[in-house]
C-alpha cells in the first residue's frame, strides 16, 4: 500500500500537478478535503466534471481512492438523494446498504429508489481503467505490471506516456520492459509532432510485436505518411508481423490438431487393446466412452459443490463403471465368439444399441452438461495471437499420461505379460498355465475402462448425450486401423497425425468436408497398405 | 550420334517383329500354361534366395535346382525353411534377395499366386486345405485346369469329358464313393487324398507336396508312394516329408535343409552318411 | 454336380414355392385393396399396400447383402449407401416431375435450389427428367461406386473386419457429404414432396398397387437371378473364395475378380431396391446413408439365415414387421429388442431361422428313424 502511494506521488510530482498535501506515511492523516469535493462533483450530470473529479480522486493518494474508483466501475458508488450525498452502496434486501466513502462507516439502509448509482460513460470507464493501470504499473507482481502495460498500449494520454517512461527507467523485467517499449513506440507513432527519425526508430522497435494496436498504427502510418522512408519501413514491419502471425496461427492449428488427436487417442487406445491385442471388434466401445461421460455427470450431481475436485473421483469411477460393463459384455457375449470377428462385430453392435437406449431411458434423450472446473477454464496467453486453452492443454497431457500408463501396464506388469502371451498364441499360453479366460476378461475390462476415462475427458469438451459414443466409434476404428493393428505407438502416431491433418484441412474446406476427406484418405490408404502405418511382420502376421 | 538417324533407327527398332518391350518381357507378364519354356536343364531355379522375418532368416542364400520329371524329397528339422521355400515358389512370400525362375522365362518373384498357379505349379499344403462346404466332386471342379474367368464360370457348364476326367481322378485317389459328400465331412486322410486329387486336376508341370502322408494309414501311405512315383517323369515333383521310411521308399535325390540353406544333397544313402547331416538332424538318434 | 441355367433356377421346387408365395400374397393384397370396398372387413388399406411394398424393397436389399455376405463372405456394412444412391437417383427423377407445382413454382429448379438462390440446375441433375435415364442411373451409380471401391479394396486384399470397417466409413462419409446443401441433393431434408411417377399420381391407390407389383417383380426376378448365379460354377467359385480364398488363388483363380463381380451385382440390386423404395415412402434423405441402417440390414440377413437367399427375404420381412409392431406399441423398447436380436442371433442362432428349421427337421427325422428302428424290437 505504501509503495502504491509512493508511486502515485512520484507520478504526481512528475506531471507537475502535485497537490498541496505533504507526503506522509500515515494514511489516516492524508484526508484531503479535495476528495470529498470531488465526490460531491460526481453528483453532476456533466461528464467532464465527473472526469475531473475522477482525476482528482485518483491523484489524491487517499487510501480508499482505489476502492472508490473500482466501486464507480462496478456501479457501487451511489447518489443518496435523501441526504444528497455520495456513498458506497451495496444492494441488499431490495434496498441499498450504504457506507461512508471515506471512512467506511455504515450509513444505514435506504430504499431502492432512494439511491441511484453514479452513471459513467465509456470514456470515463476508459479513464478509470487507465488510471488503475497506471497505478498497477508499480505492482510488485510482474504479471500484473505487464497486464497494466498491455492495457495502456495505444493510449495517447500524455500523463500515461509519462508514467510509462517513468516505469521504463526502472523496470527490470524484460517482458514488461518490452511491452513498455511497444507502448511508447506506438505513442511516438501516434504523435503528429514526432520527428521522422524517432518514428523510424519506433517502427523498428515494434516490428516484431503482435499487439493489434501495433498493426493498426503501422497500417495508419503506411497510408498516411508523406515520407517514403517511413512508408517503406511501416510496410516492411507489417509484412514481418503478418508472417509472424501466420506462424503462430500454424502453431495454433497444430495445437488444436494435437488436442483433437489426444481425444482420438483416448477414444482409440481402449480399442487398440480390445481390437489390436485381442482381435475383438467392439462396436460398443463408443458406448463405453459414453458411460464414462455419464459417470462424470453423475459424480458431479452427487457432489454439487465439489466440481473443482470431483473429476478426481470421476476418473477412477468412470474407469470402474466402464470396465465392469466391459467385463460383463465379455463374459456374456464375446467369449462365445472368439475367432469369429464378424460375429463379434454384430453382437457388440447389438450391445451398443441396448446401452444407448438404457441411457436414454435413465437420463432422458436430452444432452447433459458437465461443469468444467475453474482450473480448466481460461487460457494460457502466449502472445496476443496465440493462446492455449487450459482444458485442451490438460486433455493433451491427460491423454499422454493415460497412454504411457497403459504402455507401462502392458510392458511391465504380470497382466501385461499374460495379455501379450495370450494374444500371440492362445493355446500355448494356456498350456503354460495362463488362465486365458481370466486374462481375456481383464484385458477387455482394461480396454473398456480406458474408454470410460476417455469419456471423462470428452465430457469436458462436449455435451454428454446418448449419441456421444457413436460420434467417435468410426473415428476410433480409423485411428487403430491407420496406425496398424496391435501397435500402440502406431495408434499414437495415427491419432495425432489424423487430428492435425483434420485441423489443417478444416479452414480450407470446412469441418464436414475435412472429415470426409480424412475418411476418404484413410479408405484409400488402407487399400494401399492394408496393415496400417506400422504393420507387424512375420509369419504369425502373414497367416492371420 | 546424329539425331534423325537414331530416331529412324529407334522407330525401326520399335516396329521390329521380334521386339520385346519391358512390360511384355517374359516373366513380368501374366502367363498361361503354354508359355512355360522348359528348354533348359532345370525346370525350377532358386538362387541365393533370402527371406527374413524381423531379423530372423527363414531362408538364407538358398540355392536349389529341380530337373524336369524329377522326384525330389526335401527334409530338414522344424524351422529349416521348407514351408517358406514353398511359399516363395508359389508367390505367397516375396524373397528379400535372390532369383527364382520357373523354366527359362518365368520370374516367380514377380508373379502373383494366381499367375504362378496358372503357369503350372500346383501345391498341396501341409495342413490339408480343401473347400469344406463343397462336395468332393465340386472341389475337383474348382481345381480343374482351364479358363478361370468369371464369365466363363458363369456361362460354361462342365462338359461330359471333364466330368469323366474328374471321376477318374477321384477313382485314382479312391474317393469315387465319396464324390457327393461335403469335403469338410471327410476324414483327415481322405482330405489329404482329395487335395492331391485337386493338385492333379490342375495338370501342373511342378507339384509341391507338403507332408502328404500325415494322418494316413499304412495302405494309404503305400498308395501315395506309388502315386507320387507314377507322377514323376511326366511331372516334376517336390515332396517335403518328415517320415524317413517314406522318403527312403520314394526318393532318388534328397535335399537336406538346415537354417534356411541347403546342408546336403544327394541320394538317401549319401545324405545319411554325411557327417554334417548326422550332426544337425539325424545326429540326435545316434548320440 | 448341378450347373443350373435360367430355366432350372426358375422352375425348381424351391423357386416355384418362393415365387408362388410372393406373387400369391401380393396379388391377393392388390385385389383386396382395389376391388373390395373400403368399408368391408376384407379391405386392405393403401397403408398396408405401401407397407408391404416397403418390406419387399427391404427384402430385395437383404437379398443383395446375402449375395455378398452369405455367398462371398464380404460383410459389407455400407450396403445402405448403394440403396440410398439408387433411391436418390429415383428421387431426382421424381423431383423433376414436380415441375412448377413446387412451393416456389419454379418450373426448372426444385424448391430447395430456389431456396438456396441457385439460378440453374447443376450439371449432374440433367437427364433426370427422363425416366429411362433415371433407371439407368439407379443401377449405374451404385454399380460404378461398388466397382471402383471394390476394385481398390479387393486388389489390395483388404478382407474381413477391415473391409467391413471401411465400407462403414464409406457410407458414413457419403452421409456427411449428402448432409451438405452445397452438394445439390437437398441437404438435410433430402428430396421429398413428390407428385407423380410416369404421369400417375403417387397418392393414387392404383399407383401404389403398381409399385407393390413392381417391387414383387424385382424381388422375384432378383431371387431367380441369384439362384441361377449361385448354382453355376461362378457361384461355387465365389463360395470357395469365401471359405478359403488363398487356396482358390493357388488354384489359379483371380479371386478379386470374382469378389468384384458379386459385389458390383449386389450393389446394383441394392440400388434397384432403393429406387423402388423411394416412390413408396415419398422421401429420401441422408439418414438412409447412416451406418445404423446398413448394420440393421445385416441383422435381417442374420436372423433369416445366411447363404440361402430365401432366408434373407424371410429375415427382412420378419424383422421389419417386428419393428412396425414394436414402434407402434412401445417405441422405447424397439432398440432393446433390436439390440437383443443382434446378440441372440450371433450367439445362439449363427445359421439363422432357416438353419434352426433345418436342424429341427433333421432332429425330427433322426428321431423318426430311431423310432422306426425301435418298432420291430
Amino acid at each position: 500500500m505504501q509503495r502504491v502511494l509512493l508511486i502515485v506521488l512520484l507520478w504526481l510530482g512528475a506531471t507537475g500537478v502535485a497537490g498541496a498535501q505533504a507526503p506522509t506515511d500515515d494514511p489516516a492523516a492524508a484526508d484531503p478535503p479535495s476528495v470529498s469535493d470531488a465526490l460531491a462533483d460526481l453528483k453532476s450530470r456533466d461528464f467532464d466534471i465527473k472526469g475531473a473529479a475522477i482525476e482528482t480522486i485518483a491523484r489524491s493518494g487517499h487510501e480508499r481512492a482505489e476502492a472508490l474508483l473500482q466501486a464507480l466501475l462496478d456501479r457501487g458508488l451511489v447518489h443518496d438523494r435523501a441526504h444528497d450525498r455520495i456513498a458506497l452502496g451495496e444492494q441488499a434486501d431490495g434496498g441499498w446498504a450504504l457506507t461512508d466513502p471515506l471512512t467506511g462507516d455504515s450509513l444505514g439502509q435506504v430504499d431502492a429508489r432512494a439511491a441511484r448509482p453514479v452513471i459513467i460513460n465509456n470514456r470515463l470507464r476508459e479513464q478509470i481503467r487507465n488510471l488503475q493501470a497506471v497505478a498497477a504499473l508499480s505492482n510488485p507482481d510482474s504479471g500484473r505490471r505487464r497486464q497494466a502495460v498491455q492495457r495502456l498500449i495505444g493510449s495517447a494520454d500524455p500523463t500515461v506516456i509519462q508514467a510509462l517512461r517513468e516505469r521504463q527507467a526502472k523496470e527490470d523485467n524484460t517482458a514488461v520492459a518490452d511491452a513498455i517499449d511497444t507502448a511508447l513506440s506506438i505513442a511516438v507513432l501516434r504523435d503528429p509532432d514526432s520527428d521522422l527519425h524517432a518514428r523510424l526508430a519506433a517502427i523498428d522497435a515494434v516490428a516484431g510485436s503482435l499487439e493489434p494496436a501495433v498493426k493498426n498504427v503501422l497500417r495508419d502510418r503506411a497510408t498516411q505518411t508523406d515520407a517514403a522512408a517511413e512508408r517503406n519501413a511501416a510496410e516492411k514491419a507489417l509484412k514481418a508481423i503478418d508472417a509472424r502471425t501466420a506462424r503462430y496461427e500454424t502453431a495454433d492449428t497444430i495445437f488444436f490438431g494435437l488436442s483433437l488427436g489426444s481425444v482420438l487417442l483416448l477414444a482409440a487406445i481402449g480399442l487398440a487393446i480390445t481390437f489390436g491385442v485381442m482381435g475383438v471388434i467392439n462396436m460398443a466401445h463408443g458406448e463405453l466412452i459414453m458411460l464414462g461421460a455419464y459417470t462424470t455427470y453423475v459424480v458431479q450431481q452427487i457432489f454439487p459443490q465439489g466440481h473443482e475436485w470431483s473429476l478426481l473421483i470421476a476418473i477412477p469411477a468412470a474407469f470402474l463403471v466402464s470396465a465392469l460393463v466391459g467385463i460383463v459384455i465379455e463374459r456374456c457375449v464375446i467369449r462365445f465368439l472368439y475367432g469369429r470377428p464378424l460375429e463379434t462385430l454384430l453382437a457388440t453392435f447389438g450391445v451398443s444399441l441396448i446401452l444407448q437406449q438404457a441411457v436414454r431411458l435413465i437420463f432422458s434423450p436430452l444432452n447433459r452438461s458437465v461443469v468444467t472446473p475453474d482450473w480448466m477454464s481460461g487460457a494460457l496467453q502466449i502472445n496476443p495471437v496465440f493462446s492455449l486453452t487450459y482444458n485442451r492443454l490438460y486433455i493433451i497431457f491427460f491423454a499422454l499420461a493415460v497412454f504411457l500408463t497403459l504402455l507401462t501396464v502392458l510392458k511391465k506388469t504380470r497382466l501385461g505379460l499374460q495379455v501379450r502371451a495370450v494374444s500371440q498364441n492362445r493355446i500355448t499360453a494356456r498350456a503354460m498355465g495362463i488362465r486365458s479366460e481370466r486374462v481375456n476378461a481383464l484385458t477387455f475390462g482394461l480396454g473398456s475402462g480406458i474408454a470410460g476415462i476417455a469419456g471423462v475427458a470428452l465430457a469436458q469438451l462436449t455435451n454428454v448425450g446418448p449419441n456421444l459414443g457413436q460420434a467417435y466409434i468410426i473415428d476410433s476404428f480409423m485411428v487403430v486401423v491407420f496406425g496398424g493393428v496391435g501397435n500402440l505407438w502406431g495408434t499414437l502416431t495415427a491419432a495425432f497425425g489424423l487430428g492435425i491433418a483434420n485441423k489443417f484441412i478444416e479452414p480450407l474446406a470446412g469441418a464436414v468436408l475435412a472429415k470426409i476427406m480424412v475418411l476418404v484418405f484413410i479408405i484409400l490408404f488402407i487399400q494401399r497398405k492394408p496393415r496400417g502405418l506400422f504393420p507387424q511382420r512375420g509369419r504369425a502376421a502373414e497367416d492371420s | 550420334m546424329s539425331r534423325p538417324d537414331s530416331f529412324a533407327a529407334n522407330l525401326r527398332e520399335t516396329f521390329r517383329r521380334d521386339q520385346v518391350f519391358g512390360p511384355l518381357r517374359p516373366g513380368t507378364r501374366p502367363v498361361s500354361p503354354g508359355h512355360l519354356d522348359t528348354g533348359g536343364k532345370h525346370i525350377l531355379y532358386m538362387e541365393d534366395v533370402t527371406v527374413s522375418f524381423d531379423g530372423f532368416k527363414a531362408l538364407n542364400d538358398l540355392t536349389l535346382y529341380i530337373e524336369p520329371g524329377e522326384l525330389r524329397c526335401i527334409i530338414g528339422p522344424n524351422g529349416a525353411g521348407k514351408s517358406t521355400m514353398m511359399d516363395v515358389i508359389t508367390g505367397k512370400t516375396r524373397p528379400d534377395t535372390g532369383v527364382c525362375y520357373f523354366g527359362q522365362t518365368l520370374d516367380l518373384t514377380a508373379m502373383s499366386e494366381t499367375d504362378i498357379a496358372t503357369a503350372g505349379i500346383g501345391r498341396k499344403f501341409q495342413k490339408p486345405t480343401v473347400f469344406p462346404e463343397h462336395t468332393a466332386l465340386e472341389n475337383l471342379e474348382l481345381a480343374m485346369a482351364g479358363p478361370k474367368g468369371t464369365w466363363h464360370a458363369l456361362l460354361k457348364p462342365v462338359t461330359g469329358e471333364q466330368r469323366d476326367w474328374m471321376a477318374s481322378t477321384l477313382d485314382t485317389v479312391g474317393l469315387l464313393g465319396e464324390r457327393d459328400r461335403l469335403a469338410g465331412a471327410l476324414s483327415h486322410g481322405q482330405k489329404q487324398w482329395l487335395e492331391i486329387a485337386m493338385v492333379l486336376m490342375q495338370k501342373p508341370e511342378l507339384l509341391l507336396v507338403d507332408e502328404p502322408i500325415a494322418g494316413m494309414t499304412r495302405q494309404e501311405v503305400e498308395r501315395t508312394a506309388e502315386l507320387l512315383q507314377g507322377l514323376a517323369g511326366e511331372h516334376s515333383v517336390m515332396v517335403v516329408e518328415h517320415d524317413m521310411e517314406f522318403i527312403r521308399s520314394i526318393a532318388n535325390t534328397v535335399t537336406v535343409l538346415h537354417q534356411g540353406s541347403v546342408l546336403a544333397e544327394g541320394s538317401m544313402q549319401q545324405v545319411q552318411n554325411d557327417p554334417k547331416v548326422i550332426e544337425v538332424y539325424l545326429g540326435e538318434s545316434s548320440s | 454336380m448341378r450347373h443350373s441355367d435360367f430355366k432350372t433356377a426358375l422352375t425348381d421346387h424351391a423357386a416355384k414355392l418362393f415365387l408362388g408365395v410372393l406373387f400369391g400374397a401380393v396379388i391377393i393384397v392388390a385385389l383386396l385393396n382395389l376391388l373390395v370396398p373400403a368399408d368391408s372387413a376384407l379391405h386392405v388399406s393403401s397403408y398396408t399396400v405401401t407397407l408391404l411394398g416397403k418390406y419387399l424393397c427391404y427384402a430385395l436389399l437383404a437379398l443383395a447383402l446375402d449375395l455378398v455376405w452369405g455367398y462371398c463372405g464380404i460383410l459389407s456394412l455400407g450396403h445402405g449407401a448403394f440403396f440410398a444412391l439408387g433411391g436418390y437417383a429415383m428421387g431426382m427423377y421424381l423431383m423433376r416431375q414436380i415441375g412448377d407445382r413446387g412451393v416456389y413454382g419454379n418450373p426448372e429448379l426444385p424448391d430447395f435450389m430456389v431456396f438456396l438462390n441457385w439460378d440453374q440446375l447443376p450439371w449432374y441433375w440433367h437427364g433426370f427428367d427422363h425416366f429411362g435415364f433415371a433407371l439407368l442411373m439407379v443401377g449405374l451409380v451404385p454399380g460404378v461406386l461398388a466397382f471402383v471401391f471394390g476394385w481398390l479394396a479387393f486388389r489390395s486384399r483388404v478382407t474381413g473386419v477391415y473391409l467391413s470397417i471401411i465400407t462403414q466409413a464409406l457410407t458414413y462419409a457419403l452421409m456427411l457429404a449428402f448432409f451438405r446443401n452445397e452438394l445439390g441433393f437437398g441437404g438435410n431434408n433430402g428430396l421429398t414432396d413428390f407428385k407423380d411417377i410416369l404421369g400417375f399420381s403417387l397418392q393414387a391407390d392404383g399407383t401404389r398397387v403398381a409399385l407393390l407389383l413392381a417391387s414383387a417383380l424385382a424381388l422375384g426376378g432378383a431371387f431367380v437371378l441369384c439362384r441361377w448365379i449361385t448354382g453355376t460354377r461362378l457361384g461355387r467359385t465365389v463360395m470357395a473364395v469365401r471359405d478359403a480364398e488363398s487356396r482358390a488363388r493357388f488354384l489359379g483363380y483371380r479371386t478379386e475378380h470374382y469378389k468384384l463381380w458379386v459385389f458390383t451385382l449386389s450393389a446394383v440390386l441394392a440400388g434397384i431396391a432403393g429406387a423402388l423404395y423411394v416412390p413408396q415412402v415419398g422421401i429420401i434423405n441422408p439418414g438412409e446413408f447412416s451406418p445404423l441402417n446398413s448394420i440393421e440390414l445385416v441383422v435381417w440377413v442374420a436372423v433369416g439365415g445366411r447363404a440361402t437367399l430365401y432366408g434373407a427375404v424371410i429375415g427382412a420381412i420378419l424383422v421389419n414387421y417386428g419393428k412396425t409392431v414394436f414402434t407402434g406399441v412401445m417405441p422405447e423398447a424397439w432398440l432393446f429388442a433390436l439390440g437383443g436380436l443382434f446378440v441372440a442371433v450371433t450367439v445362439f442362432l449363427p445359421q439363422g431361422l432357416v438353419g434352426l428349421a433345418k436342424n429341427l427337421a433333421r432332429k425330427k427325422k433322426t428321431e423318426k428313424d430311431e423310432e422306426a428302428h425301435h418298432e420291430p424290437a
